[in-house]
């Protein structure tokens, strides 16, 4: 697998993370531990103030949409030992996703946390100000999301890139995000939605 | 006060002023809301997403290759190292090799970039601080030369689309040699004449001295990178810290503040572009003969997994994180984007300082709108 060149292994962050916070800890792998979402905001801070690992900077924040679950990554890293952290944790519920904020950890968290909210719907228990970022107040349901297909005629990508040439079935790429038949439903401009509005 | 005398009070009321989206101090369509007490800012609230144009959501419909032009839209003043930093996460996560040649070429148009971009930065940030145009257009005579070596090479001056996975697109036509060894002679002497017209200049001083200063705890907690977080005296360096491509066998060094203020990031820039040509220098000496490119499947189609790949790009540390399912097209596409995340603590250090200051600050931090909307 791909790590960085300076990436710590997962397991040997996962058995100090362990030690120091029981029950913590949900899974390690080589490159990254998974630790659950309500002890995540501990086990930030422990590893910010920790020595051996001394995560100082919170470099990058995402979401990942696994259809089922969100996974949210952090990457840690420590400048003084240059070596790089990546922390997981996974929100089960797809439907209301919400997660504690790292911000009392990271001030760097404000705009990559608002950020996640804005394009994938995860919402962040403490954040000062979890507000939509690039995306307007009433904007309906969140982009990022796998199951986000559709504003009416701005259907996004799928159905009208070349590459989706129903002559050429292999060349279809990733095709369980597609639907088996379009629901004339979704095709409906959803309540709220007002993009069409000269206001 | 003398009993009897009336005393004289003048009352201010906090009002709200909007600036931009379209304003030459916000460098882009980038609106600032401000509070004010007179000339104080009380409070502050930005709004961006007047260039959201989805592209992570589009890359997830694309082939890692297709989406090398998205990187080019995202820091357009910079597309060399966003099409840099894009291509080894995907060489890291594909394991592609990389000619060497290549990998001399990406160091010399990575730098070129930096140098264009930085003069963008500074030229437009002591516009700001009320040198009108005059250096400015000083600096884009440098970023003029810069951007048609560009062209000669790929045939675009901003959105380059340049470098591909396993190496770069083309080769350099013959007459790009003599025309970068000219430029880089003469890069010094015209890096000089700017430090000579500004470093010491009393009103560029008066507007950039103590202003807008950034601790390096708060720059480091607040996820600062590149000049911003250099300008605060942490010698952070992806090249050196990380080295990627052939930063390795190259010579040079990392300039940092002192007092973490505009100055000094300005300072650093001047200093970055300087350190730029003698990367160049070095490289273009050191070039080996050979492939450019190495050949890779029209479909590239990586092993499921994931990978965190950065560069240091003009503006700071610049991430990809890709989660590859096994198909042509990435599972999660993210762009880690050192504009955006730069401006965390953007609210906090214009609350109280008077709005020029403001101004100034957020001209010191380099943002490219098109790199935090994307």
């Amino acid at each position: 697998m791909p790590a960085g060149p300076t990436q710590l292994s997962g397991r040997r962050v996962a058995a100090a993370l362990a030690a120091a916070l029981p029950s913590a800890v949900v899974a390690e792998h080589d490159e990254w531990v998974e630790v659950r979402p309500e002890r995540i905001v501990d086990a930030l801070r422990w590893l910010h103030d920790a020595p051996d690992f001394d995560a100082a900077q919170l470099s990058n924040c995402c979401g990942v949409d696994r259809h089922d679950r969100f996974e949210v990554v952090y990457h840690l890293q420590s400048l003084d030992l240059n070596q790089q952290i990546v922390v997981k944790t996974t929100v089960a519920d797809h439907e209301r996703p919400s997660l504690p904020s790292a911000y009392a950890v990271y001030k760097g968290a404000l705009l990559q946390e608002r950020e996640i909210y804005d394009l994938m719907g995860i919402q962040f228990a403490g954040h000062p100000d979890l507000r939509r970022l690039f995306l307007w107040e009433g904007f309906p349901g969140y982009p990022l999301r796998k199951d986000f297909l559709g504003l009416g005629d701005t259907t996004p990508g799928l159905a009208r890139f070349p590459f989706e040439n129903k002559a050429q079935p292999d060349r279809i790429i990733n095709p369980g995000l597609r639907p088996a038949t379009p629901d004339p439903a979704s095709q409906e401009a959803p309540p709220g939605w007002r993009g069409d509005a000269r206001a | 006060m003398a009993r009897g005398r009336a005393r004289m009070t003048t009352s201010s009321e906090p009002y709200v002023l909007n600036i931009g989206p379209q304003h030459p101090s916000t460098h882009g369509v980038f609106r600032l809301r401000v509070a004010m007490d007179g000339e104080t800012i009380v409070d502050m609230d930005m709004i961006v997403g007047y260039l959201h144009r989805s592209m992570e959501k589009l890359a997830e419909e694309r082939t890692y290759t297709q989406n090398i032009p998205f990187t080019d839209r995202a820091d357009y003043l910079a597309a060399m190292s966003g099409n840099l930093g894009l291509c080894l996460a995907v060489e890291r996560l594909a394991g592609v090799e990389v000619p060497e040649r290549a990998d001399y070429l990406r160091v010399i148009f990575a730098e070129l970039q930096r140098i264009a971009s930085h003069a963008m930065a500074n030229g437009t940030l002591v516009s700001d601080a009320g040198a009108w145009q005059t250096p400015l257009l000083y600096m884009f005579r440098e970023r003029e030369k810069i951007l048609d070596l560009f062209e000669m090479t790929c045939g675009a001056r901003l959105t380059t689309n340049y470098m591909r996975i396993g190496g770069v697109a083309f080769e350099p036509p013959p007459e790009f040699w003599p025309a970068l060894r000219e430029l880089v002679d003469e890069l010094p002497d015209r890096i000089d004449e700017y430090a000579e017209l500004l470093t010491d200049n009393e009103i560029f001083l008066a507007r950039t001295r103590g202003v807008g200063v950034i601790s390096a705890e708060d720059a480091i907690n607040g996820s600062l990178t590149g000049p911003a977080l250099r300008g605060s005296g942490v010698p952070w360096d992806l090249r050196k810290a990380e080295p990627y491509a052939v930063y390795d066998r190259l010579d040079f060094e990392i300039p940092v503040g002192r007092r973490g203020d505009v100055y000094d990031r300005f300072m650093v820039r001047l200093e970055e572009t300087k350190q730029s040509t003698r990367l160049i220098r070095q490289a273009m000496a050191e070039i080996p003969e050979g492939p450019h490119k190495t050949q890779i499947p029209l479909a590239l189609r990586p092993e499921p997994g994931e990978v965190y790949g950065r560069v240091e790009s003009p503006r700071g540390e610049l991430g990809y994180y890709l989660v590859s399912d096994g198909s042509p097209a990435p599972y999660r596409f993210h762009i880690r984007a050192p504009s955006l995340i730069n401006l965390s603590l953007l609210r906090a250090l214009a609350i109280g300082s008077p709005l020029p200051d403001a101004v100034v600050t957020l001209g010191s931090i380099d943002i490219v709108v098109g790199e935090i909307d994307r």
